[in-house]
């Protein structure tokens, strides 16, 4: 419950975090809000030698509209985007999902650009990011690119960010007066979810079904040929690869998978309607 | 008006909630200067031969300064079995050296100057074990094919009763039999468990430790060391919960004072929380049978209790549990023919002790869910059912078919009582329309009616002492044998003091946890302390006035029998006489005025009441939402309505934690996986309703306060009724019994099955 030793870097810019990464390579790890990295050194399941601190490099909070998009600065926290009133009129299911993050403390500490990079199946951001559809934006000592978002995740705690890359921004488009829903199950209000299901314009995306964040493209394509919703959710699992923990076993978490989507999909078209 | 029974404000609040309390590992103490810190180095393995163990690295890394294993401790015996029933040869070595039986067993330590020096030395510690099949049930000790124990040729520290007889049943209507799990659960205190020692240059030992009784964990070390008592002071500082789980001396404690003498140097030891997961007692944890038999009227006629008590790796309280489950088997029933079983078995988990009610709760859940079972097979209502076969109301001792002497029950009453509160009649029309409409959430009614003992003689007696003296400065000081460690005792032992002698609540100091101050004490466990160790105070504050008014007679040259106590200045003053007087601060100016007594209570108590929980269930997900909990909790006269309140909700948290979230599990080779409380789902208020608290106070005779324990029974009667409310909530889907923790995916899978067995 105590970490190995390690270095403490204060980065002051973007470009001194990627200079120390450069240096330090596979030694060093970025540090945002901590609330995933440091249960792991603690547990000392990660000991890396030196740490990059992120959090006082100047800019990276803003939430924005950019064209048709929203841009968020990857050190936007749970909490700031939970209470953003731009992110609530342009891209609502972010804020929601956003409330939905652990307990306070975690919204506090917990940044966006911390949870998509670490890549945890079972998170709620990237669930809703996926469904949303975009980009991230990294930057390395090259410069910058994109990525989109359905390519970024590869699998539990790896994504297509290269070592010396830091996330500086996550783009999404404005989904309006759109239908949304986020459908969240736990035991207990502050747990990870044991599975979750986002829905935005006829998109779904599911927590905790495979070794990453996915999209539901079984029930995505049932809704476009004209499926009803219930016909499109119970395909929601199709293509899954499941886990099994004391929670939940894969049987059940597929029969999950199915009902949250169905839940989804029927409070979106709620909310679709009411706003027309 | 009397103090007594109105809501003071615990006085220890706001220095708990500025600057914080001072716990074990906060302590800033002369003594402890320089102190190393200890890294117990645990067995990852659940069961297994130790082939080697390797500490010359770590002896090399930074900040260690010493090393230990089994081969540095030559000159201590191993720790007994300590309980008569339970064969010698389950005793447990201080250091594992050639068998591993839990992980978490002891197989070295490691001391540094810094803490974070143990975490990284630790590491550098090479453990060479080859792994023995794990026994990781109470079904897996009972084939004793595994022997933990060799040498003791069985699995089975202790046994109690005989099997049920064939013919027990015979001539019952209906019979219904269930296997029912009281599964294992952490008691997960906010502060960990702790110690601290330094000797002395006088050869004594000062052990500062986090525990819920001083003066018997004194008495454990110094046996286990070999030392005289009087060598040993022992101190608990203020302790951050315990739920049963600091009762006696943990190893790790005595071993905190061999390192302190072996390095010469004070030695410090704090868990961290995964430590505190897998080396902490655990509670529960039995396997029952239940069987009830009875006419279709809704009689019962005999009821039967088979109890296979888990006790983990080595003897604690574990196998005496049973025998307290046994004890209450018969409940609150007026049923013919009681009959109960035990077995208590050794598994390669961590050891089992006391959990809030130790061994009460589980035999009140394996009854309240044995007449459930019973109602539904006959289709009656289960208020109906209990009605018919509680005992009436009693107010002279009644003699159970296990032998407890219960003082005074009025069960019908506790039970009408809640259910009125709860507007039963009303709660069942909206399960029926739920029911009719085919709602997707479902409504459940549970209930319990129970009774439990507490105060009960531990075998040290069933009293307490307590010390009260009066300073010149009219301040006063009460020393108490109790252990408080989140109750609020410094509270209500200073109002009942106050009571007695005027002297105001915020005057009078409450001390406790110091062995050399107060060498006698029970300490708190068993719900036991106001109606022992209040009393104790009643009685040294009664006596104090007593030799008050002896001194105050000399003084004011009258007769001891004309004066009396002046609450409003805390003096004596002659009858008929106002403001010819003397108060007690006065007094003491002379000479101390001082009492030390010890007062011995009329037995244990029996409080008694009845909960009923509303819950949702979403039975398309399973997931259970508590909607109401209303309790009548008879503890007697209450001294705080707050105090007693505090320790209803926290009674009932725990026992809703247990019906829905909290269990502990092992995988099959005993590897732990609930040791972070990333995976222990311990409850927080986000679950729970606002608790509907109904009063009911029948006074026992016991203890001139009126007052029985009230620690435990919010658990006891919380539990069954949760547990019963979720199987209620889908009963008409053919969903008869579901295993504690109700999680949702098992409530789910209760209902597909049910529905599959429907449409075969
Ligand atoms: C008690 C608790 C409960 C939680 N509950 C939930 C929950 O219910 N749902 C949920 O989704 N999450 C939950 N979380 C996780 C929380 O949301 C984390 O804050 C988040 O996952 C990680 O963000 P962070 O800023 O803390 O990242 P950090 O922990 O600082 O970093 C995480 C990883 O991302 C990397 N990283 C961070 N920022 C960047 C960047 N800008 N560019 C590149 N790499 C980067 C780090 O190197 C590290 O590998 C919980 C956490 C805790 C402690």
């Amino acid at each position: 419950m105590i970490p190995g030793p390690f270095e403490l870097v204060r980065a002051t810019s973007v470009e001194d975090a990627i200079a120390a990464l450069v240096e330090h390579g596979d030694d060093a790890k970025i540090l945002a809000g901590g609330h995933s990295l440091l249960p792991l050194m603690k547990l000392r399941l990660a000991m890396p030698a030196y740490l990059v601190d992120i959090s006082g490099i100047p800019g990276m909070s803003y939430v924005r509209v950019d064209g048709d998009e929203v841009a968020i600065g990857a050190g936007t926290r749970h909490h700031e985007l939970e209470k953003d009133a731009v992110a609530a009129a342009e891209v609502p299911l972010l804020p929601y999902t956003a409330s939905q993050v652990g307990d306070p403390q975690v919204r506090h500490r917990g940044t966006i650009g911390g949870t998509v990079a670490h890549s945890d199946p079972a998170s709620d951001l990237p669930t809703a990011l996926l469904a949303l559809g975009g980009d991230v934006v990294v930057q390395g000592p090259e410069g910058r690119r994109t990525i989109p978002l359905t390519e970024f995740w590869l699998g539990f705690f790896e994504t297509a960010l290269a070592e010396d890359e830091l996330i500086v921004e996550i783009r999404v488009p404005r989904t309006g007066s759109a239908g949304w829903a986020y459908e969240k199950f736990t035991r207990r209000a502050n747990d990870w979810p044991i599975v979750a299901a986002a829905a935005v314009d006829g998109r779904v995306a599911l927590a905790n079904m495979a070794g990453s964040v996915v999209r539901a493209t079984a029930t995505e394509e049932a809704l476009a040929r004209g499926a009803s919703i219930a016909e499109a959710a119970a395909l929601a699992d199709e293509g899954t690869s499941p886990g099994a923990d004391m929670h939940a076993d894969q049987e059940y978490r597929r029969h999950l998978a199915r009902l949250l989507t169905r839940r989804a999909l029927e409070r979106a078209a709620g909310a679709a309607s009411a706003a027309a | 008006m009397s103090i007594l029974g109105t809501r003071v404000v615990r006085t220890e609040d706001p220095l708990f909630l500025t600057r914080g309390a001072t716990y074990t590992d906060d302590l800033v103490d002369d003594r402890l200067t320089g102190a190393l810190h200890a890294t117990f180095i645990r067995s990852q393995v659940a069961h297994g031969r130790v082939l080697s163990v390797d500490t010359s690295a770590a002896r090399e890394a930074p900040g260690v300064v010493a090393v230990y294993s089994a081969e540095d401790c030559t000159d201590l015996d191993p720790i007994p079995a300590g309980l008569p029933m339970v064969p010698a040869a389950m005793s447990r070595p201080w250091f594992a050296s050639e068998t591993v039986r839990f992980v978490g067993d002891i197989i070295a330590v490691v001391l540094t100057e810094e803490r974070y020096q143990g975490e990284d030395a630790a590491e550098m510690v090479s453990v060479d074990i080859d792994t023995l099949p794990a026994v990781v049930t109470t079904a897996d000790a009972l084939k004793d094919e595994t022997l933990l124990f060799p040498e003791a040729g069985t699995n089975v520290m202790a046994a109690f009763g005989e099997p049920e007889p064939a013919d027990f049943f015979a001539g019952c209507e209906v019979v219904v039999r269930q296997a029912v799990v009281n599964q294992r659960v952490a008691p997960v205190p906010l502060e960990t468990r702790a110690a601290a020692a330094a000797w002395g240059e006088d050869g004594r030992v000062t052990i500062f430790c986090s525990n819920q009784g001083a003066q018997q964990a004194k008495a454990q070390i110094a046996g286990w060391l070999g030392l005289d008592p009087a060598l040993v002071h022992l101190v608990t500082p203020d302790v951050g919960g315990g739920f049963g789980a600091k009762i006696g001396a943990d190893p790790e404690f005595a071993m905190v004072a061999w390192l302190a003498q072996k390095a010469g140097r004070p030695v410090k030891w704090v868990e961290n929380r995964s430590e505190n997961l897998v080396g902490m007692l655990h509670g529960r944890g039995q396997d029952q049978v239940v069987a009830i038999g009875g006419s279709r009227d809704g009689t019962v006629e005999a009821y039967s209790l088979l109890v296979d008590q888990d006790c983990g790796a080595y003897p604690r309280f574990g196998p005496v549990l049973p025998t307290l489950t046994m004890l209450m088997a018969p409940a609150v029933y007026a049923f013919p023919k009681v009959h109960a079983q035990a077995r208590a078995l050794a598994t390669n988990t961590t050891s089992i002790g006391a959990y809030r009610g130790a061994g009460r709760p589980e035999a009140t859940a394996a009854v309240e869910r044995a007449l459930d079972l019973f109602a539904a097979e006959i289709g009656m209502d289960p208020a109906e059912v209990r009605r018919k076969n509680l005992l009436p109301d009693f107010h002279e001792p009644h003699t159970t078919a296990m032998g407890a002497v219960y003082d005074s029950g009025e069960y019908v009453a506790a039970l009408d009582k809640v259910l009125d509160a709860a507007g039963y009649q009303e709660l069942r029309a909206e399960q029926a329309r739920r029911r009719e409409n085919g709602d997707v959430k479902q409504l459940g009614i549970g209930m319990s009616v129970y009774v439990e003992i507490t105060g009960a003689d531990t075998g040290l007696g069933a009293g307490e002492s307590a010390e009260m003296e009066v300073h010149p400065d009219g301040t006063a000081t009460v020393l108490t044998g109790t252990s408080p460690h989140g109750q609020g005792h410094a509270t209500a032992w200073a109002m009942i003091a106050s009571e007695q002698t005027g002297i105001p609540v915020d005057k009078i100091t409450v001390i406790h946890g110091d062995t050399d101050r107060i060498p006698r004490g029970g300490g708190t466990m068993g719900s036991r302390s106001l109606q022992q160790g209040g009393a104790a105070v009643h009685q040294a504050a009664t006596e104090l006035v007593e030799l008050a008014k002896q001194r105050a007679a000399e003084q004011l040259e009258a007769d001891p029998a004309d004066l009396e106590i002046d609450l409003s200045s805390a003096g004596l003053s002659v009858r008929g006489t106002p403001g010819a007087g003397i108060t007690l601060a006065q007094l003491a100016e002379k000479e101390p005025l001082l009492v030390q007594t010890r007062f011995e209570a009329g037995g244990p108590t029996f409080p008694f009441g009845a909960h009923l929980v509303v819950v949702e269930v979403d039975t398309e997900s399973g997931k259970t939402e508590v909607q109401r909990v209303v309790t009548v909790d008879d503890a007697g006269t209450i001294v705080n309505p707050l105090l007693a309140e505090g320790q209803r909700h926290g009674g009932i948290a725990q026992g809703v934690a247990q019906a829905l979230l909290e269990e502990v599990l092992y995988d099959a080779d005993g590897n732990p996986q609930t040791s972070t409380l990333a995976d222990y789902p311990f409850v927080s208020a986000t679950e729970l309703p606002s608790f509907e608290l109904v009063d009911m106070a029948t006074p026992t005779p016991m203890n001139p306060l009126g007052a029985k324990g009230i620690g435990e029974a919010g658990t006891i009667g919380s539990t069954p009724a949760v547990h019963n409310a979720v199987i209620d909530a889908v009963a008409h889907l053919g969903v008869r019994h579901i295993d504690m923790p109700t999680t949702p995916m098992k409530v789910w899978r209760a209902i597909q099955q049910a529905q599959q067995e429907g449409t075969h």
